[in-house]
């Protein structure tokens, strides 16, 4: 087989006597559109978290395109092309939609520390910038300052930010959460924008979105994989609706 | 065609030299023929206004709460007296360099451990190295002079041409202004830069800087240590003008006091720094005046306004008055 985008290796955290994540294997494949869903408390957000290098694994490893990757530091791990969004905004909330963007892209054009030229002057940086902020329709707020923004709008800055570093995995926690359901297809119209090798691995609770979106579907209950499959079977598995989709599918 | 871009036209104006930052140099030319018998005092206030500024980068830009600054403006006074009374060292310029790098040398080493922490740790942190710094000129004394400090310093003309004037001051504002003016084009380069840029999202948002793979620590220490330098050339001046250096340099009363004067006239606002100075030591003399005994008391009250009503200080009161003026068209 084939080493996937990214993939984890019976995966755990233990906070104290509590086990978050339970030898967790997992493939994300290159292109993929991959949803993760489950109950609160599920360890969802907890998965990224270890995804991404934010917390350390108690066991188990990291793969990303087959090299182990399990010891290196976040910073590291986002010059590999890991990305990823917050379930609660963490903007640069004094900034502007255009400042907020630049950031990303002055890191990953590595010019972040450049001391000599204004950000202002750094066409590249920008051009890129108001290319995202357009992939976002948020042309008409790029000079606002996030505090100005309707909540909806700075759920948009938040992905803008992720689409910033050009990820090559891109971790999406709860993105639609916010944003009103009128918008949320501007949310899809970005994915469906990128590239169509980047793989995305989205957790979301709005089950219209995630069937929508997803062409693969990973259950994960008490931090364990429950079930995994296609949306089809994911739809069709009684015990999934019985723990978790419930009346969702059937309303 | 235009519109997309209109945001990011006016980051560039931003950054683009205005007219009106004139002013303040103008104001301080004027000065110098305006008030001749006030030079000594217009040199304190811009040796100040540079430690202030000092300050801005390393609290108003990243974030990075700090009592203890005058560390870095006493390493610089000690180290240009320390020259002058040790080694005959009088030579200015040479003098100042030396200052920036003493200073920037301990802020280099104390940022590498101070600023892996945060918030109050780091607060109490920089509270000691200030502390450490002073007890070792407390102790040192067979070369900082101990208590009573360097008094007496003579130094040599600037470039060979302008010699300290004791009595007028005149040659010495004239070059503590222009190594404000350096320092000054110097600074506003480095907030406007990505680098600048960079230091902001770490202010706003720490998580987020971790997440799009900044090196935070790296940048943290980098600004630090700049900042340090550019506190100890302000010593250093301290040390030149007035011809002594002694404890007062390194204490909690300069420390806390350069942080009124930013909290004052707006921090993080690179212009804040000078109207901070200025409201403060005008403030400083009048209420002085008024009353000689309880003068700091009207200092702390308008402190007290100041955090109640205007967050961002003077100058905040004056960027929301354009607001209001221009019809709230930007808000």
């Amino acid at each position: 087989m084939s080493s996937a985008r990214l993939e984890t290796k019976g995966l755990s955290k233990k906070f104290g006597a509590l086990e978050v994540a339970r030898e967790v294997n997992f493939r994300l494949e290159a292109g993929a559109r991959h949803a993760l869903i489950g109950p609160n408390g599920a360890g969802k957000t907890t998965f990224i978290n270890l995804l991404t290098g934010a917390l350390p694994p108690s066991r188990g490893s990291v793969l990303l395109e087959g090299e182990d990757v399990t010891t290196l530091a976040q910073a590291k791990r986002v010059k590999r092309g890991i990305a990823r969004t917050f379930q609660i905004n963490q903007l640069f909330r004094g900034l502007t939609v255009l400042e907020n963007v630049c950031i990303p892209v002055s890191e990953r054009m590595g010019v972040g520390g450049g001391m000599f030229r204004a950000a202002g002057r750094r066409a590249e940086v920008l051009d890129e910038a108001m290319r995202l902020i357009g992939i976002l329709r948020l042309e008409d707020d790029a000079g606002r300052r996030i505090v100005e923004l309707p909540y909806g709008r700075q759920r948009l800055v938040e992905i803008a930010i992720a689409l910033g570093l050009a990820p090559r995995v891109l971790l999406l926690d709860e993105p639609a959460a916010g944003i009103p359901s009128a918008e949320t297809h501007i949310l899809l119209d970005a994915i469906a924008s990128l590239p169509r090798d980047i793989a995305v691995l989205i957790i979301e609770h709005d089950m219209d979105l995630v069937f929508r979106f997803a062409e693969r579907i990973t259950v994960l209950v008490s931090g364990a994989i429950y079930a995994e499959g296609t949306p089809q079977e994911i739809a069709a598995n009684r015990d999934v609706r019985a723990v978790y989709l419930g009346g969702a599918l059937d309303a | 065609m235009d519109a997309p871009h209109t945001a990011a036209g006016q980051l560039a104006r931003r950054h683009r030299f205005q007219w009106w930052e004139l002013l303040p140099w103008i104001a301080a030319i004027a000065a110098f023929f305006a008030f001749p018998t006030y030079l000594a005092f217009g040199t304190q206030l811009l040796i100040v206004i540079l430690f202030a500024l000092s300050l801005d980068l390393v609290l108003g830009y990243a974030g990075i709460v700090t009592l203890g600054h005058a560390a870095f403006f006493g390493a610089g006074a000690y180290t240009v007296g320390m020259l002058a009374s040790q080694l005959g060292w009088n030579e200015p310029l040479s003098g100042l360099l030396a200052a920036a790098a003493v200073a920037g040398l301990i802020g280099f080493v104390s940022g590498l451990v101070l600023l892996r922490t945060h918030g109050l740790t780091l607060l109490m942190l920089t509270l000691c190295t200030m502390a450490l710094l002073e007890q070792a000129a407390n102790m040192g004394a067979h070369w900082t002079g101990g208590f009573d400090g360097i008094p007496g310093l003579s130094f040599d003309k600037i470039l060979g041409l302008f010699s300290f004037d004791v009595l007028y001051f005149r040659s010495q504002y004239l070059y503590v202004l222009a190594v404000l003016l350096l320092c000054f084009v110097a600074v506003r380069m480095l907030v406007y830069s990505s680098f600048g840029q960079s230091l902001t999202g770490v202010r706003e948002n720490l998580l987020r800087m971790h997440a799009v793979g900044a090196p935070v620590r790296a940048r943290l220490v980098a600004v630090y240590t700049i900042s340090a330098a550019l506190a100890g050339v302000a010593g250093g001046l301290f040390t030149q003008a007035t011809g002594y250096v002694n404890l007062s340099v390194l204490g909690l009363e300069r420390a806390a006091g350069v942080m009124i004067i930013l909290i004052l006239g707006g921090y993080g606002r690179l212009y804040g720094a000078f109207v901070g100075a200025v409201a403060y030591m005008v403030l400083e003399h009048m209420l002085a005046k008024a009353y000689p005994t309880a003068w700091q008391l009207g200092i702390g009250v308008t402190l007290i306004l100041v955090a109640l009503y205007a967050r961002n200080g003077i100058i905040g009161i004056g960027e929301a008055l354009l607001r209001r003026l221009r019809g709230g068209g930007q808000a």
